[in-house]
């Protein structure tokens, strides 16, 4: 029933266990991000987006299993793609806020993240306390005798299609004519529009598309780890998702790597702490920010602006 | 971008956004948590909560959460709709109300809006400015909060009530001990504040009163409620070996879940749990809030009010006054095992056993309550507890 201690090795295997379950909601948020601050938008909601596809993924879930007779093994995808088609709402009401004339996309962000919070939390109530039926894994661990390592290594099939996108994403910017247009959107929105794109349409199919992303990146959070609905399931993962795509530099790839490594830097204070390391926990817990502004520092350099940036990021549509 | 067909110039937005803001300020539109409101009258009565002509007595419960968290908040809930069905009763309830000035609002709506006469404000944070506040400007409203920061002086319309759950987490200690095979016990609390820390030594002092070399490691997340952090802790012990995992934070759901998912025994915390864990839960202290709120009710019935003295400002009190209990014990809790708690628990209730006696050392090895010298569990002593107790892994700083 319960596993031999694991000892020191129970720290490396922890971080591991923290970087595949922990890392898909930053994963969806920021390739969701992503997505649209290439267009030259910034979407701050994606915090309220996360909450409301958490929250609408474990209801739809939740509802299809017990109230509709729908079996449990297709119960929670159903719940994964309102969560998307939520997003996809809440996108909607961004893209469209934020493209009317002298409006500051960064407010409406902050907007949203009321509004998709208080959305969530409101239809939420009702779904704190049931069990709704969870995604299913794929367990890669099954050679390990150790149950701490087949646990570990129960990854969730979401994760590793968002895995999977952060390269496609990032050949589709490279390499494809709808990917050239949404640079040239972001960019440059003036040569954007001698080529005859129509800016609006690629920033609101950018937005809709970032915020259909982050909706499944909240199905993550309550359909797979920790796998509940409650209020404060996001704890900010949305925001940190946000800025972690500026750490990213704008590169879908990168956000892969910056996702892992954030769910990992998660998982650090508790692996430590059950070793019997409890000198310092407050500096682990804080590590993933600290680990981040490391990173910057060592990174910035006062002779170049930020390399990647689009260049219509932060102005304002007259 | 001339193609806009309906334009509404800037300034009449604005009218009309303050319009409808001001129009829902002064109309309080949102603040109908009642279905009929009552006669405000019933406030400027002499004596609040006396039940003339026949009116409902109106209580107002507040939470700082959902009320159906499987925590704290439901403790709660649970004894307010113990009180609700009896009659000459009304309840309102308002979640999710935060401990900031949106209580005071909330408390003054409750009594102007809905005719509350008794206001219970069930978090730790409502007490000190808000209550105090809102109690002098309605003196002929009682104010129940939970906690243990009633003092002497404070007005004669504010009153408090507590549980103290050491002699419940003792009992749990000792199931735990008895159900572990590993003798390795985890425990995932918030901060190292008195209370986390009077949860955890009671718990490690009835396990140790049962297996004496029985050890525990401590992680403290950080904060009240994180459920990332709290199932990266349980998994983290469950990796090292832990194989019972005992808990203190708001909402013990996301702990107990993922020890289910271990295959670890899990004792719970604030409410009953057992339907998330059904093979692993063993029990869990629970709060009866009902025993006290009846009380309490009954105290109003007769037209005893904490203004004109009949109704005590403080009551606090532990298993042998029902405040607290053991929740249902999952089937890993064996019929000697219940026995012996049955035994335990008896002692504890009669005063034959208490749960700190000491010598009692700390985890450094210090003694913090000296030989043949024994504590109740409501003695002021208690509440300065900054320390682990022996076997426990951990640090308070």
């Amino acid at each position: 029933m319960a596993a031999e201690a694991l000892g020191w090795w129970g720290v490396p295997l922890g971080i591991l266990a923290g970087t595949l379950r922990g890392s898909a909601p930053f994963l969806f948020v920021s390739l969701g991000e992503c997505l649209t601050e290439k267009s030259g938008k910034i979407n701050l909601g994606l915090e309220g987006t996360l909450l409301t596809g958490a929250m609408s993924a474990y209801a739809i879930s939740y509802l299809a299993s017990d109230k509709w007779g729908i079996p449990t093994s297709v119960s929670p995808w159903l719940g994964v793609l309102v969560a998307g088609c939520a997003g996809m709402i809440l996108g909607f009401i961004h893209a469209w806020l934020s493209q009317q004339p002298k409006v500051n996309d960064i407010a409406v962000g902050i907007a949203m993240i009321i509004f998709g919070s208080g959305i969530a939390f409101y239809f939420g109530k009702a779904f704190i306390q049931p069990k709704a039926p969870q995604l299913p894994t794929i367990d890669l661990g099954n050679w390990s005798a150790m149950p701490a390592v087949q646990s570990a290594l129960k990854i969730s099939p979401l994760f590793i299609f968002g895995v999977l996108l952060a390269p496609l994403m990032a050949w589709f910017f490279k390499s494809t004519r709808w990917g050239l247009f949404v640079r040239a959107v972001g960019d440059s929105p003036d040569a954007a529009l001698a080529m005859g794109v129509s800016i609006k349409r690629v920033r609101m199919l950018c937005i809709i598309a970032g915020s259909f992303l982050a909706g499944i990146g909240g199905a993550c959070l309550s359909l797979y780890y920790p796998g509940l609905w409650s209020e404060s399931i996001s704890s900010g993962q949305g925001l940190m998702a946000v800025a972690l795509v500026i750490f990213a530099r704008w590169n879908p790839v990168q956000c892969l790597w910056a996702s892992l490594f954030f769910g990992g830097a998660q998982a650090i204070g508790p692996a430590l702490q059950s070793v019997g390391v409890d000198q310092g926990r407050y500096l682990f817990n804080a590590m993933p920010y600290i680990l981040t502004l490391l990173i910057m520092i060592i990174t910035c350099s006062p002779k170049k602006t930020l390399s990647g940036a689009p260049g219509a990021l932060g102005t304002i549509n007259g | 971008m001339s193609n806009r067909y309906i334009y509404v110039p800037r300034r009449q937005v604005i009218r009309g956004l303050l319009a409808t803001a001001a129009f829902g300020a002064t109309s309080k539109l949102w603040t109908g948590c009642s279905s009929s409101p009552t006669d405000t009258a019933s406030t400027s009565g002499t004596s609040g909560a006396s039940p003339d002509a026949g009116k409902p007595i109106t209580i107002g419960f507040i939470y700082n959460a959902p009320k159906a968290d499987y925590g704290w908040n439901q403790a709660h809930a649970v004894g307010a709709a113990a009180i609700a069905s009896m009659p000459g009763i009304k309840i309102i309830e308002q979640e999710s109300v935060p401990e900031t000035k949106e209580v005071q609002e909330v408390m003054r709506n409750m009594i102007d809006q809905d005719g509350a006469t008794v206001v219970i404000a069930t978090s730790f944070g409502y007490f000190d400015p808000h209550v105090l506040e809102v109690a002098k400007a309605y003196p002929d409203v009682q104010f129940l909060h939970c906690g243990t920061l009633w003092k002497e002086g404070l007005a004669k319309n504010i009153g408090s009530f507590f549980a103290l759950v050491d002699e419940g987490q003792y009992l749990a200690g000792r199931i735990a001990a008895q159900a572990s095979k590993g003798g390795k016990i985890g425990f995932v609390g918030a901060k190292p504040i008195n209370p986390v820390l009077r949860n955890i030594n009671s718990f490690m002092l009835g396990a140790r009163s049962v297996k004496p070399d029985i050890k525990m490691q401590v992680i403290f997340t950080g904060d009240w409620s994180l459920p990332v952090k709290e199932a990266d802790a349980t998994n983290s012990l469950a990796d090292q070996g832990f194989d019972v995992i005992a808990v203190h934070v708001d909402s013990p759901k996301v702990v107990i879940e993922t020890a289910e998912k271990r295959g670890l025994l899990s004792s719970g915390f604030h409410s009953d749990q057992s339907a998330l864990a059904p093979k692993g839960y063993l029990t869990g202290t629970v709060y009866n809030w009902g025993t006290i709120y009846k009380n309490y009710v009954e105290l109003f019935k007769a037209g005893k009010t904490l203004i004109n003295g009949g109704v005590k400002p403080q009551y606090i009190g532990g298993i042998a006054e029902d405040y607290i209990g053991l929740a249902t014990f999952g089937p890993a809790v064996t019929e000697p095992i219940k026995k012996d708690v049955e035994a335990a628990k008896a002692k504890l209730v009669d005063g034959s056993a208490v749960v700190y006696k000491g010598a009692i050392k700390d985890n450094a090895g210090a003694v913090k309550i000296p030989a043949g010298k024994t504590y109740k569990v409501t003695a002021p002593e208690l509440t300065k507890m900054d320390w682990l107790a022996e076997g426990v892994s951990g640090k308070t700083s």
